[in-house]
């Protein structure tokens, strides 16, 4: 039996919460909750937003009962097996190189290892998407090899560049556009992670897997200058 | 030639904004729409447009334009403001109008935005609405992200905004007369969904206290100064969604009502959620006003939103032709196509 609580954010949007956790195990339940949701298109449910922690349910309450919502909620609960993720799997190319990486070294420092060994520590696994959000495209990545968990920064940094690759806690993430940050940043893609032109927009989905690929800062500006572009690909490659 | 509005001045903050941009939270992508989407749909109504067009979202002070275009329908909803309608660039003084009423303007006539005036917000719909492509299903701006409304950003001088019609329809123009825009004496909210992170007497605190609408405050976010929260166990938690009209409490203890450009999601607890009969209200309410909670159980909010979309429902019916009396406003009506069903096949054989 899965422990949940179901909370009300306003009259139009339900919370199916899990706990404060970031938890493989949790996000795969709340990845397969959405899914079965989405799946049974409710008439009244408007668009569901998975979280590392939730699942919330924004609906219209003239057409769709909370209390029927819950009951559904429930009913797929109790009989959930292990999610299916999406099957998508995405390389994403990284540079490290310290001129795009102004923390590696500091980071490096934390934890008395070399910044190849960081490198070579970020780059050997293959990460889960917990979600997208806080910005269009962002996808938050885990988990981090435990020596690379680190607490944020204390005073955030009030712009950084599109493409960087922040670590913060247990996740990673490369930020889609310039914006304010409190993560550590030790690299940049030259890819985008979103792209309002395209239909969907974002490049990465919650369930997806990821695996960084380092290039050298030669190819960085090779493939910035070229626009690359990183296709998912669907398959069990990985 | 192309019939467009020049921006001869932005005003302060003016976007493109419809009902908003659903179904993309989940990739991150912020609702955005319209703050007041009452008075949108009002604006809209009042040129005969479908109630959810995109129009002009117009805060405090109002835009400058000239029309570029063999004629225009305009009409504001929202706040009280003085539009002036000049013959040209060069002219000192025009005709006015007033907000909640239709008005015809020609080609090369300026047309000046005032000042907004009791609520922020005022918004100006165009019969036909802007020839602009929706970006995932909405005309919405979201300026942050530089995403849809023109060109991802408010509007700026020298804009040139590209209309669907080149000349205004031959209906008639109204007033829109008794359409309720008071505000709630307190806002009315559900608490949670983390309520229990917060000392009793917090919450107590943020129900009785009066909170002034802080300067910093913008499409995102309305930032509050009054009675501060006290977090129990820190003021992290592992990031869930944001739903409109959160009201989320960072480690300054202020609370802060996430908006319509709210971020998807967010790692601050949430003490309330603004129940979304209130919200329209809310979005309008002016930097420097005093607001206060009150609480509300979710069986009361949705039956306050199903009186609220009745009234929506019930705009059409308070439309008044400006310039005639009030007996002739069923012939009106009828001729202009705004009672459906045997109108259209007897009475409007004649029309577009």
């Amino acid at each position: 039996m899965t422990d949940y609580n179901v909370l009300a954010a306003g009259d139009t949007a339900l919370i199916v919460d899990f706990g404060n956790q970031v938890d493989l195990n949790v996000s795969a339940k709340v990845l397969a909750l959405a899914g079965r949701l989405n799946a049974l298109k409710i008439d009244g449910v408007i668009e569901t937003v998975p979280t590392i922690r939730s699942l919330s349910i924004y609906y219209e309450p003239l057409t769709v009962s909370a209390i029927w919502l819950e009951r559904q909620v429930a009913d797929i609960l109790e009989h959930l097996e292990e999610a299916p993720a999406t099957g998508r799997t995405c390389d994403i190319p990284v540079c490290y190189d310290p001129e795009l990486a102004p923390d590696l070294e500091w980071v490096a420092s934390q934890r008395d290892l070399d910044p190849a060994q960081v490198i070579e520590l970020h780059s050997s696994r293959t990460y889960h998407v917990y979600m997208l959000g806080f910005l269009p495209g962002l996808a938050y990545l885990g988990d981090l090899p435990s020596e690379l968990v680190l607490p944020r920064r204390t005073t955030p940094r009030s712009r950084v560049p599109a493409g960087s690759l922040g670590i913060g806690g247990k996740l990673t993430c490369i930020y889609p556009m310039a914006t304010p940050c409190g993560w550590h940043l030790i690299g940049r893609s030259p890819i985008s992670l979103w792209d309002a032109s395209l239909t969907s927009g974002a490049l990465l989905r919650a369930g997806d897997k990821v695996k960084f690929n380092p290039v050298s800062l030669s190819e960085y500006r090779r493939m910035c200058s070229d626009g690359v572009i990183a296709a998912p690909q669907a398959g069990t490659s990985h | 030639m192309s019939a467009v509005l020049r921006i001869l001045e932005s005003g302060l903050l003016t976007t493109v904004q419809d009902l908003g941009r659903i179904g993309y939270q989940h990739l991150g992508v912020p609702t955005s729409g319209a703050l007041d989407p009452v008075s949108l749909r009002a604006a809209n109504i009042l040129v005969g447009n479908a109630p959810m067009e995109g129009a002009l979202e117009i805060a405090y002070l109002g835009p400058t334009f000239m029309v570029e275009a063999d004629s225009v329908n305009l009409a504001c909803a929202g706040a009280d403001v003085s539009i002036e309608v000049l013959h040209d660039e060069a002219a000192v003084n025009g005709v006015r109008y007033a907000s909640m009423q239709s008005f015809r303007v020609q080609r090369g006539q300026v047309v000046r935005v005032g000042q907004t005036a009791g609520w922020s917000l005022v918004y100006l719909a165009v019969e036909g609405g802007f020839d602009i492509k929706p970006v995932l299903g909405s005309v919405s701006t979201y300026v942050r992200g530089q995403i849809g409304g023109w060109q991802g950003r408010a509007l700026a001088a020298g804009d040139a905004l590209p209309l669907r019609r080149s000349a205004a329809g031959k209906r008639d123009e109204f007033r829109l007369e008794g359409l309720d825009l008071a505000r709630p004496s307190r806002f009315r909210v559900v608490l949670g969904p983390q309520n229990t992170r917060f000392s009793e007497r917090s919450i107590k605190a943020f129900l009785d206290g009066e909170y002034t609408v802080s300067p910093a405050t913008d499409r995102m976010a309305m930032q509050l100064d009054g009675p501060k929260l006290e977090h129990i166990s820190g003021h992290d938690i592992v990031s869930d969604a944001i739903a409109l009209g959160s009201i989320q409490v960072p480690g300054h203890g202020q609370p802060v009502v996430l908006m319509a450009d709210r971020q998807t999601t967010g790692g601050y607890p949430k003490v309330a959620t603004v129940i979304s009969a209130d919200l329209p209200a809310l979005g309008r309410t002016r930097i420097g006003d005093k607001i206060s909670f009150q609480e509300a159980s979710v069986e009361e909010a949705q039956q306050l939103r199903r009186t609220l979309l009745q009234q929506i429902d019930a705009i059409p019916d308070r439309m008044v032709p400006a310039h005639r009396s009030r007996d002739d406003l069923t012939a009106c009506l009828l001729t202009n196509n705004l009672i459906s069903g045997i109108a259209n096949a007897q009475l409007a054989p004649s029309m577009e």
